[in-house]
């Protein structure tokens, strides 16, 4: 007969152990909700539907949360309690086979948790998926490439890469973007965790997503679809304008290409090379359409879907041997000669 | 009782040189050789498969690393992971099949050795295929041709226009061969489950490995077609001009994630079933009582089964599938982890009021319980669509299905490594030296798996071979390579333990963990011929009642 | 000290039946095969109508009829060939099983004779379009399926001709046999589906 201390004493000996485990992982949780800068934490978002989302999944983990701590509270009980003692050798526990009744309860409890699962899912899937656009909402068509994004407004006949810019919605406005996603070679996928969950680019497919940003910022993604070498470096920034601004960086955009007079040189390289053949500059003769649209180059903030900072550098580095910043790309390594590399930067770098 | 001398077979006959033992590996049918060959085939695809891991833990320890090129990281991930599924999963699948049915059942062999034998050829052959692709033909950037497109593949990355070179027609050609060889294994033990049974084993009476067996390949037999459909329809794209998956020619990419899930995803069950059936043979014996609710046991594993099937399309939630669409995938997601859910509560309910002892295989199978139940609720987590359509494609999802594949089918693995090692051998694994394995592998394991949670959730998406730095993700994936490195170590014990042990383990006798199963009737290792004559059984633990004949399990059952 | 010496070996119950390993492992053949053609059905399926470009499957299939009959039939005659057999009634056996190994001689010739018209006269190969792609990878599967079946029936047969099957082998022949009724099936699958929903 077991003496009621040694019961007392493995109930402690459950819960500190109990304690430390659950102490271990709290720590760790910890980081997902912590602030710095850049840091693109799915539930720090600043827009819908990361917002609705985030609200169901904070229910599915405490459900989840609360059924891990009864399971392992039961273990953790189990294996100090029913743990093998000195002079247990000499018989054998009682041998049960099951009970019907336990079984009964442990199949109907699980259904009832799957039953609240559902519902909480159904609901915010079909909240999600079926919102239509509204008359005012931004319509823009996202295009995967190996590894850039090709980003076009129809109705503003504004063409650009690698960053998607978004009016910020307030009180007085709602503006949501909805994005029709396409691609024109491998399935990609587009990722801003602050903004939305992903969606595919599936070449001979259109998919369509939007996103509903309250606050005016920078918002980093990925690619989450692996689409060959450089998947890694194929980055997207979704800007987030105030109204006004955002209209402001529509006419600018709108606009051809600066003709400055400087850099004449770099121009004439430009045309001359094989520069056109891949890339357009709105209002020149260069309408390629293999690469990123160049017309308004200096307005972004990366290049190369971010495998490096918009500076005079990396410009420069990309220009000599774009295989060296993003090895596998499909821009080649021009074989151009110093001088017509800083020429051909000093034309890029009026393309404002 | 009497005792029976009974003659120890060749393994520790003198006087037979190292070529004539190798000829009698090459030419074996014996299942029992052939079931050790599987698992110490399988252990030397997880040691190189594990050393890729390292190297891709290694580079992406720090941001922008350049410990290994792009396109080298993109084939060790590809790599890695069809080594892991195929070479390491399915092969132990197949090895603890067919080592263990046969003498759980009391019978003399498999149905078919020979076949027996062709399929584990078949599988080498396949996995020899896959690993030869490093030195083919000449594919990108002169580094050999090894797959570089993903574990599964998808299209149209795979097609002849973004694919060029041989690497994907390797990944194509040796899966074929290993599913002929898994195929046939499949084939092999149901027959022999089915039809070979000894005396007086009924269906309710056969150990419940032998019953998940069961289930296990006939999921095989339904799951690898679609993956085997899939991959010829890929060849006749590739090499005739289909288009099956051409979207230009109006093929669909969503089309090869259809099949290849319809396979993929009972393929994970494939595997974690056979963690399960070690751990319902292991916890028992380590409790001292029958497995509780033995019938409830065999109904949760073939629901599981047969949900299985139903769920593929929740590792494409971001495909863009119509809302309708993603509610049904998602409402048998939850499904199917109603019936695991229930083999957990039974585990529990088998140590709950038992006399539980700590040795290795009980270990591992404790820590089983521990994370399978973690593993089971990020999956339930993942299969809650919204949640997913931020989580899939992450970190998150790599850290689920490494605690399920890691923490829970090797692990379970290891716990029948443990445990039926000293039956195989004759003698068992030094303790000390799987207690340093166990507690080496168990922490490294969480210090990597637990962390890598979090990169996911702050936005790392998976299949990158490097990050920038300011993301938050830097130090969270240092902690991941670290743990790795424990878990090389740990693993590292175990090889020499397994080796050392073959010939300087203490003495196991017939039954060293005193357990109820047939297998542990006879001797260690078993003669060839297994039982000198037909066992006859009356109950599920025909050990036990001769043991307790005054309380046997017949009078119960 | 337990060993397997110490076991029971009385029994109660009377006899022991448990089903033939042969019987188990062909339908888990059959299941397997199952599996494959129905993703090949299902890709078919999933395509029709898509293709961009190309003949269309009402243009150009005439319905196999004769190759239809031939194969059907023969799933008769290898039924009549196995009864001869179980009755001890070697020449008529070697007869049906001939007329079984005719019959699917045919429906591959009448077959191939379709696939070269299809390809010289419509225009219609592998990669012209979804519906060439998805037609000619669901029915040349089944035909290997067909061949490789006739091979085994003209294996048993030159084996029957020198003496060497038995009594001991009915139920080899009967797995055989099973299969050849699988693949018949099958073609009724693939029949219905491209010849008559399909157009």
């Amino acid at each position: 007969m077991r003496r009621r201390l040694d019961r007392h004493n493995d109930l402690l000996r459950s819960l500190f152990a109990f304690a430390l485990v659950c102490v271990v992982f709290m720590g760790r949780v910890g980081t997902v909700f912590g602030d710095p800068d850049g840091v693109t934490s799915i539930f720090r978002p600043l827009a819908q539907p990361a917002q609705e989302i985030k609200e169901t999944s904070l229910l599915v983990l405490v459900i989840c949360a609360v059924i891990f701590l009864i399971m392992f509270g039961l273990l953790v009980y189990s294996l100090i309690r029913f743990r093998h003692r000195p002079g247990d050798e000499a018989s054998e526990p009682p041998q049960i086979y099951g009970s019907n009744q336990i079984e009964m309860a442990w199949t109907v409890l699980p259904i009832l948790i799957v039953f609240v699962l559902i519902l909480v899912t159904s609901r915010t899937i079909a909240d999600i998926q079926n919102r239509k656009a509204s008359p005012g909402a931004l319509q823009a068509t996202v295009t995967g490439h190996q590894w850039w994004w090709e980003i076009r407004y129809p109705e503003l006949g504004i063409v650009t890469a690698n960053e998607l810019h978004v009016p910020a919605s307030d009180q007085s406005r709602r503006r949501p973007t909805f994005l029709k996603l396409q691609s024109a070679d491998v399935a990609h996928s587009f990722w801003v965790p602050q903004l939305a969950g992903k969606t595919d680019l599936i070449p001979n497919r259109e998919n369509r997503m939007w996103i509903d940003p309250t606050q005016p910022g920078t918002y980093l993604g990925n690619c989450a679809e692996y689409c060959g070498t450089q998947h890694a470096r194929m980055l997207i920034r979704v800007i987030v304008h105030p109204p006004v601004e955002f209209e402001r960086w529509v006419t600018e955009q709108r606009r051809p290409a600066a003709e400055e007079p400087t850099a004449l040189e770099g121009r004439r390289v430009f045309f001359r090379n094989s520069c056109v053949n891949c890339h357009t500059i709105r209002g020149t003769s260069a309408q390629g359409a293999f690469g990123p649209d160049l017309t308004h180059l200096m307005s972004r903030q990366t290049l190369a879907s971010g495998a490096g900072l918009n500076t005079t550098e990396t410009l420069r580095a990309w220009v000599r041997d774009p295989q060296r910043l993003k090895i596998g790309c499909l821009m080649p390594n021009m074989q151009m000669t110093d001088t017509e590399v800083d020429q051909i930067v000093s034309y890029l770098q009026t393309l404002k | 009782m009497a005792t029976q001398e009974i003659a120890l077979p060749g393994l520790k006959q003198p006087g037979i040189s190292s070529i004539d033992r190798l000829h009698g590996l090459v030419v074996t049918v014996d299942h029992k050789k052939l079931g050790l060959m599987y698992v110490g085939t399988a252990i030397g695809f997880l040691v190189v498969a594990g050393l890729m891991a390292l190297a891709i833990r290694l580079q992406l320890a720090v941001p922008n690393n350049t410990f290994l090129e792009p396109d080298v990281f993109n084939r060790f991930f590809t790599m890695h992971g069809t080594s892991m599924v195929f070479l390491v999963g399915m092969a132990l699948v197949s090895g603890f099949g067919n080592y263990l049915v046969p003498l759980m059942i009391g019978a003399r062999d498999m149905a078919f050795p020979r076949l027996n034998a062709f399929g584990y050829w078949m599988y080498i052959f396949g996995g020899l295929l896959l690993y030869f692709s490093y030195l083919g033909a000449p594919g990108l950037a002169g580094h050999g041709s090894a797959p570089d497109v993903g574990w599964f593949a998808y299209a149209p990355l795979t097609g002849r226009a973004f694919s060029r070179g041989h690497s994907t027609d390797y990944w194509i050609l040796s899966l074929l061969l290993t599913s002929v060889g898994s195929t046939v294994s499949a084939i092999n033990v149901i027959a022999t489950a089915v039809s070979l049974r000894c005396k007086g084993m009924t269906l309710m009476r056969m150990p419940l490995l032998v019953w998940l067996m069961i289930v296990v390949n006939f999921m095989i037999l339904l799951a690898l077609p679609a993956l085997s459909a899939a991959q010829i329809m890929l060849l006749v794209d590739r090499y005739l001009g289909g288009h099956f998956f051409d979207t230009q020619a109006g093929g669909s990419a969503v089309v090869w994630q259809h099949f290849f899930w319809l396979f993929g995803h009972p393929e994970v069950y494939i595997l974690i079933i056979p963690a399960f059936a070690c751990v319902s043979e292991i916890v028992p014996v380590f409790s001292r009582k029958p497995i509780f609710g033995y019938p409830v046991m065999v109904g949760a594993t073939v629901m599981i089964g047969l949900i299985s099937t139903s769920v593929w399309a929740h590792h494409m939630f971001s495909v863009g599938m119509a809302s309708v669409g993603n509610i049904f995938f998602a409402i048998s997601t939850f499904t199917v982890a109603v019936p695991t859910g229930i083999k957990i509560f039974n585990w529990l309910g088998t140590m709950y009021g038992g006399r539980i002892r700590f040795d290795l295989p009980m270990l591992f199978c404790i820590a089983f319980l521990f994370q399978f139940l973690i593993a089971g609720l990020t999956g339930m987590m993942l299969g809650v669509a919204p949640f997913n359509w931020q989580l899939t494609d992450s970190y998150f999802v790599v850290a689920h299905f490494h605690y399920t594949l890691v923490g829970g089918f090797l692990f379970g693995i290891f716990a029948g490594i443990y445990y039926w090692y000293p039956k195989a051998v004759g003698r068992l694994l030094d303790r000390r030296l799987g207690l340093l394995h166990f507690w080496l592998f168990t922490i490294g394991f969480h210090v990597t798996f637990d962390t890598m949670h979090f990169p996911g959730l702050l936005g790392m998406p998976r299949r990158i071979f490097t990050y920038d730095a300011g993301r938050g993700w830097e130090t969270l994936n240092l902690i991941t390579s670290i743990g790795a490195l424990l878990q090389a170590v740990a693993v590292l014990c175990l090889a020499i333990n397994l080796v050392r042990s073959w010939k300087k383990g203490e003495e196991a006798g017939n039954d060293p963990w005193d357990a109820w199963t047939l297998e542990w009737a006879t001797t260690s290792p078993p003669p060839e011929y297994n039982f000198a004559s037909a066992p006859v059984v009356r109950s599920r633990r025909p050990l036990w009642d001769l043991k307790h004949p005054e309380d046997p399990d017949w009078k119960y059952e | 000290m337990t060993n397997e010496a110490s076991l029971p070996k009385t029994f109660e119950a009377s006899d022991w039946k448990l089903p033939s390993a042969r019987k188990v492992a062909l339908i888990c053949l059959i299941l397997t095969e199952t599996g494959l053609f129905s993703i090949f059905v299902a890709g078919y399926v999933f395509y029709l109508g898509k293709s961009l470009t190309g003949p269309t499957p009402r243009e150009v299939l005439d319905l196999p009829v004769l190759s239809t009959i031939c194969l059907l039939s023969s799933s008769v005659t290898i039924t009549l060939a196995e009864r001869a057999f179980s009755r001890d009634r070697v020449g008529r056996f070697k007869m049906f099983w001939l007329l079984t190994i005719v019959l699917a001689a045919i429906f591959l010739a009448s077959t191939a004779a379709e696939w070269r018209r299809l390809i010289y006269q419509k225009g219609l190969t592998i990669s012209t379009n979804l519906f060439g792609t998805t037609f000619y990878s669901l029915v040349g599967l089944h035909a290997s399926h067909v061949i490789v079946g006739m091979s085994l029936l003209l294996l048993v047969f030159i084996f029957s001709l020198r003496g060497f099957v038995t009594i001991m082998h009915r139920e080899r022949l009967q797995m055989i046999s099973w299969y050849w009724h699988f693949v018949d099936a099958v073609w009724v699958v693939v029949f219905t589906v491209v010849y008559v929903i399909g157009r």
